[in-house]
């Protein structure tokens, strides 16, 4: 079993950090938190598919180099994926700022408080 | 000729440049700058559409041939969500010309949204729709926040932080269908699934991930908590155009992951994932239902009534034949008419009368007519009332249920009829039975193109219903191709 884990690793760093991230996203009252969980989230994600273009003593896809070759398209799948996650972030630190300046407070409990009833 | 498919998707993201260049001139012009792009946009899609429904159009993007490269792919269902959005959002410019948000960053996001929803509807690659997911994603959180005060914002944090959610999921099914087969192409791996076998489960786990990825986007119940407050915290306008389309759009893409790429043979060899949809529909029939009766507010009344609606479409989803889909298609476009005009008209009651909870609208009828004489066509339009088009794709659904043998489902969409009544019952009973209690109604806030709109929404409702017989035979090839 544990030499199972041990030998991939990589997938199970992965799946821990979307574990931890979605509890961030969960547990924590603060929002600038959530949003730091979700990007830990995503990160896992970002990791499981370049993980899976791993390929055992091969070298990288280049035609000056020998064959067999890692799998270039999960990076570039990935990058795509970074530039998404970043400008997600982004929108998301903007609407915190409103936020903010709305109510006061980035506590999500005190937030409910500030709310009129709706 | 085919670049055109190309071209669909560049045309709204290049207009979307120009309006915030625009903006840097001069102040206020993002709305004629919108108008124009849309206005080309139908014309496009309506070439694009005339073409499709003959044969399917590929084509493939930068020279890279499929299944390497990205394909795009017009059928007669991506057609049918291009001529939608197209329309759709051209309407909505006139109702929000004077309504506003009129900021050319708002256009900008805007046509940013559907350039993104056009990406959606007619990619071929699975990859490439993620891409176009979040831009969707992205535009209409963006779209949600252009609201005032905190409450939108909010509202629009919690759109994205659920929706991100959502996005990620669809996109680590992604990644568990290329592990399995190492390609990103929809037919390319609808062939390479089947060659790695239905039962594998990577490619069982990649299809619940992607599926319950979309259902977070398309809000099926219990999913859907990010919906009520988005469509409630944003602008009429917002609401109205996201209403119309995001979910119809994500919708669309669960058809494709669906059928395209994991084809009928993987629902038939995989039982469970059948009644996974199948107990998505219900609960989100039921429950959209049963919480729309319960609100105050009249715009998240319509917005659980959204997640009741799209249980139907999904549904269909679970029956799989072709009966089924017709429905699924036609209500799609009929929702999507239905609720962006109910979203409309409760933006024009309001802005006239300030009647924002279903307690002010007693006695709508007398003080404001058009607004109450169109919510009701709309309501009950939407209840399934013949021979409006909400009737005709619960009815495509319903007779799809049966030739299933489906017969809970039966049983669900035929008391769904019951539930729209009862929610849209106790709205209507205070618009035309009871008497005015005394407030307001300054009609001359109301543009012409904000009547115009509501108007020509409740009238497509009807129309559609009697057009919409037709349409399910055009779309009968499409959809026999889409379940072979």
């Amino acid at each position: 079993m544990i030499e199972f884990l041990a030998s991939r690793s990589y997938f199970l760093v992965a799946f821990l950090l979307t574990g931890i991230g979605t509890y961030m996203l969960i547990g924590n009252a603060n929002l600038i938190k959530k949003i730091i969980g979700m990007n830990v989230f995503q990160t896992g994600i970002f990791l499981f598919f370049i993980a899976s273009a791993f390929v055992e003593g091969a070298s990288p896809p280049l035609l000056t180099a020998s064959a067999p070759y890692v799998s270039p398209l999960p990076h570039v799948l990935i990058l795509t994926a970074i530039v998404v996650g970043v400008s997600l972030t982004a929108v998301a630190l903007g609407l915190i700022v409103r936020i903010n300046d709305a109510y006061g407070t980035l506590r999500e409990g005190e937030i409910q408080e500030v709310i009129p009833d709706e | 000729m085919s670049d055109l498919a190309a071209l669909i998707v560049a045309f709204p993201m290049l207009f979307s440049v120009v309006a915030l260049l625009a903006g840097l001139v001069r102040q206020e012009t993002g709305w004629p700058v919108a108008v124009v792009g849309m206005a080309v946009q139908v014309l496009v899609a309506a070439a694009l559409a005339n073409r499709a429904f003959e044969e399917t159009i590929r084509y493939v993007v930068g020279g890279f041939s499929a299944p390497y490269g990205i394909e795009l792919v017009v059928d007669g269902l991506s057609a049918t969500m291009v001529l939608l959005v197209a329309v759709i959002s051209l309407a909505v410019l006139a109702y929000s010309r004077v309504a506003g948000p009129r900021t050319n960053a708002f256009y900008a996001v805007y046509l940013l949204l559907v350039g993104g929803l056009t990406g959606m509807s007619i990619t071929g690659d699975v990859f490439n729709m993620y891409v176009f997911l979040e831009i969707t994603g992205l535009a209409a959180y963006a779209l949600v926040a252009s609201g005032d005060g905190g409450r939108s914002a909010l509202a629009a944090l919690k759109y994205l932080i659920v929706g991100t959610i959502g996005a990620s999921l669809f996109l680590l099914g992604i990644g568990y269908a290329y592990i399995a087969t190492g390609t990103l192409n929809m037919v390319d791996l609808s062939q390479q699934l089947a060659e790695v076998g239905y039962t594998d489960p990577l490619v069982q786990a990649s299809f619940a991930l992607l599926v319950v990825g979309l259902f977070v986007k398309v809000a099926v119940f219990p999913l859907h908590a990010w919906q009520p407050d988005a469509y409630a915290g944003a602008p009429d306008s917002v609401s109205a155009f996201i209403s119309a389309l995001v979910s119809t759009v994500a919708a669309y893409a669960l058809i494709r992951i669906v059928y395209t790429v994991f084809t009928v043979e993987f629902l038939q060899a995989n039982p469970v994932a059948q009644t996974l949809l199948a107990a998505g529909a219900v609960v989100s029939i039921v429950f959209g239902s049963v919480l729309a009766v319960s609100q105050n507010e009249i715009k998240r009344t319509l917005a659980y009534s959204s997640v009741s609606q799209f249980g139907i479409v999904v549904g269909a989803v679970a029956l799989a034949n072709e009966t089924a889909m017709i429905g699924a298609t036609i209500h799609l476009v009929g929702h999507a008419v239905m609720k962006g005009g109910l979203f409309l008209t409760v933006g024009l009651i309001a802005t006239a009368s300030g009647a924002r909870a279903v307690d002010d609208y007693e006695g709508l009828i007398q003080q404001l007519p058009l607004g109450a004489g169109v919510f009701g066509v709309l309501a009950l339009s939407m209840v399934g009332v013949p021979p409006a088009v909400g009737f005709v794709g619960k009815w495509y659904v319903v007779l799809g249920a049966v030739e299933a043998e489906a017969w809970p489902l039966v049983v669900v969409i035929l008391a769904s009829t019951m539930l729209t009544l009862a929610y849209f019952a106790r709205v209507l009973e205070r618009i035309f039975f009871r008497d005015p209690d005394g407030g307001r109604v300054d009609v001359s806030r109301l543009s012409i193109g904000m009547q115009v709109t509501v108007v020509v929404a409740a009238l497509a409702a009807v129309a559609l219903g009697m057009l919409a017989f037709e349409y399910g035979q055009m779309l009968q090839p499409t959809v026999a191709e889409l379940l072979a």
